[in-house]
């Protein structure tokens, strides 16, 4: 670490610079729901069809996107010293190229409008690259620790899983046909889900799981060689497979479900070595995560195995379901818990501190309305998953899941209510 | 009211087999560790209702913040600020923390007292996140930088700051 590293103490970024993100991410989630209502057991035909992409990018670029992106922006200057510089403006215009960009994104795929695709690729392409860069400038200075080394991984995988998109939309907006397309979509998928959405939850795991329940810290070997390790397991993975060398795929694949298992493991032993023993939603979420986590990589490795399964078309919807539903959006979900409430806390404790009393963390969200809706997703996950074997379950699944989504919506306004409620005490 | 070790005693004993803890960043990291434990029984204690143990442990845990906190304002911060001349620096922000940390121990100690389990579970929870984000950014950053700054000193500092009542 060089003396001048994190030097900055900045303090948190206006509260508009994550919220506005954060508020925004459940809405996408809701509209992903409202998408599998309306497209019914019909989506589950082929995976390549317009309408499960249109939802698949609901979940990453909508809902986990916009979330991730907000917690950046609120974690760099907290865990890595580095603060993204005009932060305001800089979040401003990533959010203002991104939500039209998902939104035409989505459209695009189900209206089969090639005009859209092309809009939504211009917004999309330039909101990542704004972000890329202003993470870029800020993540050279940041700490070196292994939660700040692990996000320069994650954003390099963003940047390839953005670039390797825009190839395949492109596809979509001018009709043109790119041979080996169901490769470079896996390319995409790998990147996008293992690299930029995987590796951003290890190392951030690093700092949050210890923190909020008090768990002993993860190893050193594994904090430290995780990221680089997944990032140089996915470049090897790729080129077997743009070399079509068709022996070594399942072999780095299978390299990089096994580090992950032991991510997830490990995760789970923390947890159960907790010092802190009062339970709470954000342990439940991350607990639940993990253990979708290692069901998801099981279930692939026997895909390895089993042609059959593999073969099958619901089988990628079970993977993703999974994963998505499963693993990143409960432990997003669970961390949004945590966030929210104490950045409220934080920003408001800065303007009433003798002023007025200022609300803990659980009067800022109830601990009974996020149980409620954390019940709610436990009971949509299996269903969703389930919905590729049984089709017709899709429409409880879409609509449990949905409900969830807007119940995490409603507490995260109830959430800003307080906020705004109180900040009038001051003018 | 409160009935615990002193808290040197405790580092005593903490200490693996008599060994000199050698950085600073060693030194008031494993005290981070001992307040947490302090915190996390506390909690427990309030959680499951058990009012006359929290106020115990609740003791011993201000007390033992009460001392972190001077060990680090009245040594650490001062040697640094003297060190690199940087007084509104980092160290600026850790004693800005300690007093918003200040303000939620009041704020549990009137819970404790009033028995209201859901305040004090509620300002527990809130003091968690503030405490560990603000033990975090001093164990990665300023601890290490305090380190580097005060090299071979760092042996004396410690010295001193074991000497903090």
């Amino acid at each position: 670490m060089t003396p001048q590293a994190g030097l900055s103490f900045e303090q948190a970024p206006p509260i508009l610079v994550p919220f506005r993100f954060f508020l925004s991410a459940p809405v996408f989630g809701v509209l992903a729901a409202l998408t599998l209502l309306w497209q019914g057991p019909a989506l589950f035909d082929s995976r390549w069809m317009p309408p499960a992409l249109a939802l698949t990018h609901l979940m990453t670029l909508g809902f986990l996107g916009l979330a991730m992106l907000g917690a950046m922006f609120q974690m760099l200057p907290v865990v890595a010293g580095a603060p993204i510089s005009r932060a305001n403006s800089v979040s401003l215009g990533v959010f203002g190229l991104l939500v039209p960009g998902v939104l035409t994104l989505a459209s695009g795929f189900l209206l089969v409008s090639p005009e859209l695709i092309r809009l939504a690729m211009g917004l999309l392409g330039s909101g990542f690259t704004l972000f890329i860069l202003a993470v870029a400038v800020s993540l050279k200075r940041a700490a070196n620790n292994p939660t700040s080394r692990g996000m320069r991984f994650a954003v390099l995988a963003l940047t390839v899983t953005a670039t390797f998109g825009l190839v395949l939309a492109s596809n979509y907006g001018w009709g043109w046909w790119i041979a080996n397309r169901i490769q470079i979509t896996s390319i995409h998928l790998a990147w996008g889900l293992l690299g930029w959405v995987g590796v951003l939850v290890v190392s951030v795991s690093y700092q949050v799981v210890p923190m909020f329940q008090l768990t002993p810290a993860y190893p050193k070997p594994l904090s430290a060689w995780l990221p680089p390790g997944l990032f140089v397991l996915l470049l090897l993975w790729t080129a077997f497979t743009l070399g079509n060398m068709e022996a070594l795929v399942p072999v780095a694949g299978g390299a990089i479900a096994l580090a992950f298992a032991l991510y997830a493991g490990v995760t789970l032993r923390l947890q159960t070595q907790r010092r802190r023993k009062i339970s709470d939603v954000t342990l439940l979420f991350w607990r639940y995560g993990m253990a979708a986590l290692l069901l998801v990589l099981t279930l692939w490795l026997a895909g390895q195995a089993v042609p059959q399964l593999d073969n099958w078309p619901g089988y990628p919807f079970l993977l993703g379901m999974l994963f998505i539903g499963g693993f990143v959006v409960s432990v997003v979900n669970g961390m949004l818990y945590k966030i929210l409430p104490f950045l409220i806390w934080f920003h408001l404790q800065s303007r009433l501190t003798g002023i007025a009393k200022i609300p803990n963390m659980k009067e800022i969200l109830p601990e009974k309305a996020m149980r409620r809706q954390m019940r709610l997703h436990f009971a949509a996950v299996p269903l969703l998953a389930l919905a590729p074997l049984m089709p017709p379950l899709i429409y409880p699944a879409a609509l449990i899941f949905g409900v969830s989504m807007l119940l995490l919506e409603t507490n995260l306004i109830f959430a800003f209510g307080v906020y705004r409620r109180n900040l009038k005490l001051v003018s | 009211m409160a009935i615990y070790k002193n808290v040197r005693q405790l580092h005593e004993e903490e200490r693996p087999s008599g060994k000199f803890m050698e950085t600073i960043s060693e030194y008031l990291s494993s005290d981070h560790h001992r307040c947490d434990d302090l915190f996390a029984l506390a909690e427990e204690l309030a959680g499951d209702g058990k009012w006359e143990r929290t106020a115990t442990e609740f003791g011993a845990f201000l007390e033992s913040m009460r001392h972190h906190f001077a060990m680090e304002e009245e040594v650490l911060f001062p040697t640094f600020e003297e060190r690199t001349g940087m007084s509104m620096g980092p160290t600026q922000i850790m004693r800005m923390e300690h007093q918003q940390m200040r303000g939620l121990f009041d704020a549990m100690a009137q819970a404790v007292e009033k028995r209201d389990q859901d305040d004090f579970l509620g300002q527990a929870e809130t003091l968690l996140v503030l405490m560990q984000q603000h033990n975090l950014k001093e164990e990665q950053i300023l601890y290490h930088m305090a380190d580097q700054v005060l090299g071979g000193e760092a042996r004396d500092v410690i010295a001193r700051l074991r000497a903090v009542a």
